[in-house]
């Protein structure tokens, strides 16, 4: 009942965040509450600023969601006026063709001022999303919510900075692994050696601590590829998206990431369910007939809220963190002074600690919880 | 807003992504390396086991060594005391018998030295009788050189024989 109840606080949450999604920084955690505070004003200063004057002025909100968000390219540094940034492949789904094209076709524009011709279709880059342009369209028209009216979105499957860093975090995973699964083939006695030393207890504390106590001895070892994988796959994003020379590809911090491995949690959770996780859903037992017709849609909503909750978790820490930092950064160029420097840089490097042991921490409740709910799909009947 | 939209594009190669990731650490990564991990302690806890088990039978070697040492110990006082035993028993067998031997050799000597004595005397006696024979005969032949002492002698046993 506790988990239930828990769960139906999360989903009242989550609505309330769908429909006052304004303010971002509302989805932060407690520790992060600094953190709305700062956007919230931040937000207003940018709404506040004069519409001619919006090209010299600071905007803190605008460039935050730069940072937090996607992109086609790899920015990585301004040079003379120039940016430096390592193009992407740029992948539409037209019509039932692909078109193909590099993100550099745009020269770094994200306001929707340069149009790439391919194959008769005209598309623009719009604040990082590929925007088709309506037959008759020459340049992209707005309403006045500053969103496109004469262009629509096309199917976009994009190698983007963070799927990019994805696949490179991937090599980095399959490298480290691979390499540990040798150290044990090479020994004779299996003794972990190199690597191995560092990676085993890594591995035996999503065993020993993950998928034993929360899904107990005799089936644990079906879980174990799924936990290990998801767990080292959200951990080293957390810490690739750290890392500023990267510019922070917010992989872990972007909800369609989140969404996909919560959608797998899921998918497992159901697919594993035994007769009895299944009873408890729709016929609580012990309780008395009406109280089991009231339970049962309460139930459904909380299998959904599970991975929703799961989804909601990870992003929204990560991205706040992320979120943190950049406002903290941003005070530098709001206050237009150095003074303020010394004291943003303190607080920057004291969330960023936190920060790495957030991405581990995040990614250990990922886990758990993931182990948590197969553990409450094959538990056994015991009365 | 599109914040918290999730993109198709990023969901789509997350899941692709992801799936082959599991699917490759799964077989070259996760399977043996949690297979040599269990491995491993499946063979420490064997050692253990059969180090524990070595010690048990040591325990019990040691023990059926002082067993078979007290035994042994047992069985030697046992067999000193059975020698002992014996030993005195011979001793005391073989001196009844040295006794007995001894006394039937001495009454055999005895019985000897009576016999030998009793012919001894015999004899003796027998000689006695020869010689007072022959000296009776000297004497009677001495006596009876003359005449008249002949007949004396002859008067007298007569005189003593009574005619029937």
């Amino acid at each position: 009942m506790f988990v239930f109840s828990e769960n139906v606080c999360r989903f009242a949450q989550i609505l309330n965040k769908a429909f006052f999604r304004e303010s971002m920084g509302v989805k932060a955690l407690k520790i992060k509450l600094l953190a709305v505070v700062m956007l919230c004003s931040f937000s207003g200063f940018g709404s506040e600023d004069s519409t001619d004057k919006k090209q010299e002025e600071f905007n803190p909100k605008e460039m935050i969601m730069h940072h937090v968000k996607d992109a086609y390219g790899f920015h990585l540094w301004d040079w003379n006026g120039h940016s430096i940034a390592l193009p992407l492949p740029i992948l539409l789904w037209v019509d039932g063709e692909m078109i193909t094209f590099m993100s550099s076709e745009f020269h770094h524009d994200s306001n929707g001022e340069v149009i790439v011709e391919r194959n008769g279709h005209r598309f623009v880059n719009f604040h990082e999303k590929v925007y088709q342009l309506d037959s008759e369209a020459t340049a992209l028209a707005f309403n006045e919510d500053n969103y496109p009216i004469n262009a629509s979105k096309p199917l976009d499957i994009s190698i983007t900075k963070n799927v990019f860093m994805m696949w490179v975090s991937v090599l980095v995973l399959l490298f480290l692994f691979i390499t540990t699964a040798r150290k044990y083939k090479q020994s004779p006695d299996n003794v972990p050696t190199g690597i191995a030393g560092f990676m085993e207890p890594l591995i035996l504390f999503v065993r020993d601590e993950i998928g034993v106590p929360m899904i107990g001895e005799h089936k644990y070892k079906r879980y174990m590829p799924y936990l290990l994988t998801i767990f080292f796959f959200i951990w080293i994003n957390n810490i690739f998206g750290l890392i500023p020379i990267v510019n922070g590809a917010n992989l872990s911090g972007n909800i369609a990431f989140t969404f996909t491995l919560a959608t797998f949690t899921f998918i497992i959770t159901t697919f594993s369910g035994n007769k009895n996780y299944w009873k408890h859903i729709f016929w609580m037992p012990g309780v008395p007939v009406p109280m089991k017709i009231f339970l049962a849609p309460i139930e459904v909503i909380g299998m959904l809220v599970k991975p929703i909750s799961l989804m909601i978790r990870l992003f929204a820490n990560i991205t706040a963190g992320h979120i943190i930092i950049l406002a903290l950064m941003s005070l530098i160029f709001v206050f237009k002074t150095i003074a303020v420097a010394p004291v943003s840089v303190l607080f920057a490097l004291f969330i960023a600690v936190i920060e790495i042991i957030v991405t581990a921490i995040q990614a250990y409740i990922f886990t758990v919880l993931s182990a948590l709910y197969f553990g409450m799909a094959t538990e056994e009947e015991h009365h | 807003m599109d914040l918290v939209t999730p993109g198709f594009g990023l969901v789509f190669w997350t899941g692709l992504t992801f799936i082959f990731l599991l699917l490759i650490l799964k077989k070259f990564a996760w399977k043996p390396i949690l297979g040599a991990v269990s491995e491993r302690e499946e063979s420490i806890k064997n050692a253990l086991k059969s180090a524990e088990e070595a010690r048990a039978e040591m325990q019990n070697l040691q023990s059926d060594n002082e067993r078979i040492l007290k035994e042994a110990r047992a069985e030697r006082d046992l067999l000193l005391k059975e020698a002992r035993e014996m030993k005195a028993n011979v001793i005391d067998s073989a001196k009844t018998e040295a006794q007995t031997q001894a006394a039937s050799i001495i009454r055999q000597a005895q019985a000897t030295i009576e016999s030998e004595k009793q012919a001894a005397v015999a004899d003796f006696k027998n000689q006695v009788a020869q010689l007072s024979i022959e000296i009776a005969e000297k004497v009677v032949k001495s006596e009876l050189s003359e005449k008249d002492k002949q007949f004396k002698m002859v008067k007298s046993l007569l005189q003593d024989v009574t005619l029937k």
